[in-house]
């Protein structure tokens, strides 16, 4: 089954002759098990693509399902369920809650999920260690580097047992090291767990982690590209290797 | 949601510390100003309502005690004659009366006479001597908050002058306040109608005590109906004559409760712009949740809860200091009341007050655009 199915998608700001089309006719469709990165200039739409996927933006016209559920249309108060049951995100700035531990701010995902109390621990602790971060349970975000922040990100995005994740830029904040840690999780996430990932980025580093690369240019699908070969360490710094 | 709400706020200490300090002295303002006001019922209501009668006749039209208009006896005999009363006494409250100090100087007193055998309108909070030793002639009892400023007196035993008649202090009350500041002067009623210059038949008030049982509505109807010239009011009906005259008449009670409100309404704006500094400063956190699926009610939660958890700390600490100043202030004759009828309301008005000031951060939390979570 299709994880995201998208037809004709169309968004605009204003209306009448000063519309804006910041997405015109997109057709796209991610699958479960599947890793694509979304590239694009800045302004070329990548973001807001990614806002009508994952919920949180409505598009104009035509249609955005996931998993064959409908969400075009659907009101401000339905979308949050939708987003809840369907979608975790990781942020460029990891969007860590500055005052809770990385266990906490596990927790407050779980707690959204109406997961509590020690139930809720034992999860949050399991997933930390899923993302090696097992000895930083009680860390506060300011006491983490940015890799091990990004990584509790994605322990985060991963307690609701989300089908799709969307990442915005996750590896623009990090060294390279670091950046390899987090896409080689994403990648386990996409291949072994089944989930489907679409990360936006800027970063070549990444392009060989990608299942699929999808070229957004003012508003429009451009081109496809399927996974690249394996690539040897650039000078430039490439982030891991496929395997 | 109370682990991020308790979390938040006690993450940042510097602001958190702003906040409680806020409605602190929102609490403590407002609990100074309603204790002035409860002050200044009891300065001005206690000489009838510490008076353990049931019932008071008086001279029609008459707004306040200490404007007592006398009237002849005979209508204590029409009053004792009606079946459900157990006991009725003349009584005498008066402001005519001016004491002249050992330096010689003036000083108005406020004169109340009572029948010392008839258990009403008396002396309470009695410190030194008895309602027995008034029946010495000329003996008066004073309290000791005014005794010295007032009337120059330190001891029992001293002598002063009222209306040029000698009085001697055989007794001292404490906390007995006046709301003119006039101090009162208890002493028997055949005393005060010496000192006022009255005939042996003539009374200001009626103090009327009911049977057991009796239904005093019944009862203070019938006496209306057979007395005339005078008016018969409950002794509770008389307290709020008296406060609503001195209090809301002189506008001393309209001062403080202003203030009081004004004070509510500093603590409201104070909390709020801490919540909505404080809710501003998360706006990308609350923008994170939204985006992870928190619905809007999970929003209110966690700010009504940051809201009603400062106000908590912030009521403890607050009606503590109330409690101290209060405390304080029972030693001067400025009562500052500050009881638990007082306490529970300002508790339900602080919480309150923390919610209503949420309502701004919540809106502004509600309004957030989760897309916002993709802008750098």
């Amino acid at each position: 089954m299709n994880a995201i199915e998208v037809r004709d998608l169309v968004k605009t700001y204003g209306s009448g002759e000063t519309a804006v089309y910041a997405l015109r006719e997109i057709d796209l469709t991610v699958n479960a098990g599947e890793l694509m990165l979304l590239m694009g200039a800045s302004g070329s739409g990548k973001t807001t693509l990614v806002s009508i996927m994952g919920c949180i933006l409505s598009a104009s016209s035509g249609s955005c399902k996931i998993y064959g559920k409908e969400t075009v249309g659907l009101s401000q108060k339905e979308l949050p369920a939708i987003r809840l049951e369907n979608i975790g995100f990781i942020f460029q700035a990891f969007n860590l809650f500055p005052a809770l531990t990385a266990r906490e701010n596990v927790e407050i995902a779980l707690d959204l999920k109406g997961v509590r109390g020690s139930q809720a621990k034992r999860r949050a602790a399991e997933l930390l260690e899923r993302v090696g971060l097992g000895g930083k349970l009680g860390s506060y975000p300011a006491d983490l580097s940015g890799g091990q922040k990004q990584r509790v990100a994605i322990a985060r995005a991963l307690a609701g047992e989300p089908r799709i994740i969307l990442a915005d830029e996750p590896t623009a904040a990090l060294d390279s090291e670091s950046g390899i840690v987090v896409m080689d999780l994403l990648k386990e996430l996409a291949h072994e767990k089944d989930r489907a990932v679409i990360a936006v980025t800027h970063d070549n580093r990444i392009l060989h982690y990608a299942d699929r690369t999808v070229h957004i240019e003012d508003g429009r699908i451009g081109r496809e590209e399927a996974a690249m070969p394996v690539l040897p360490v650039s000078t430039t710094g490439s982030i891991g290797a496929r395997q | 949601m109370a682990s991020i709400a308790i979390k938040n706020l006690f993450h940042e200490k510097v602001r958190l510390a702003v906040t409680l300090t806020g409605i602190v002295f929102s609490i403590i303002l407002t609990a100074v100003q309603l204790g002035i006001f409860l002050g200044f019922i009891e300065a001005s209501t206690g000489i009838v309502g510490q008076s353990k009668a049931d019932l008071w006749v008086v001279s029609r039209g008459v707004t306040h005690v200490e404007q007592g208009v006398e009237f002849n006896e005979s209508k204590l005999y029409k009053v004792l004659a009606d079946p459900d009363v157990a006991a009725a006494k003349n009584h005498i409250v008066s402001l005519g009366a001016q004491a002249k100090k050992p330096d010689g100087s003036d000083e108005g007193v406020t004169l109340v006479g009572f029948d010392l055998d008839g258990g009403m309108g008396g002396p309470w909070n009695i410190t030194q001597g008895s309602v027995a030793d008034l029946e010495i002639p000329d003996a008066v009892m004073v309290d000791e908050l005014y005794a010295e400023n007032k009337l120059g007196v330190t001891k029992v035993g001293q002598v002063i002058e009222i209306n040029k008649r000698r009085a001697r202090v055989v007794g001292f009350t404490r906390g007995v306040r006046i709301f003119t500041s006039q101090p009162a002067v208890f002493t028997s009623f055949k005393n005060a109608q010496s000192f006022l210059g009255l005939n042996e038949d003539q009374s200001f008030f009626l103090v009327i005590r009911a049977r057991a049982g009796a239904n005093l509505e019944v009862l203070r109807s019938r006496l209306a109906g057979e007395l005339t010239d005078v008016e018969v009011l409950t002794t509770s009906q008389l307290v709020y004559r008296q406060g609503m005259y001195w209090v809301f008449g002189t506008g001393a009670g309209i001062t403080v409760i202003v203030a009081a409100v004004l004070a509510i309404i500093v603590g409201v704006v104070i909390v709020a712009q801490t919540i909505y500094a404080a809710t501003v400063d998360h706006i990308r956190e609350y923008g994170t949740l939204k985006a992870m699926g928190a619905t809007n009610g999970y929003l209110y939660r966690i700010i009504l809860t940051q809201s009603v958890l400062s106000g908590l700390i912030a009521y403890v600490v607050g009606i503590a200091a109330s409690l101290v100043i209060s405390r304080v202030s029972m030693e001067g004759t400025l009562a500052i009341i500050v009881n638990w009828q007082l306490a529970a309301a300002l508790f339900v008005l602080t919480i309150l007050m923390c919610c209503t000031a949420s309502i701004v951060a919540i809106r502004k939390a509600t309004s957030i655009d989760p897309a916002m979570v993709f802008r750098g």
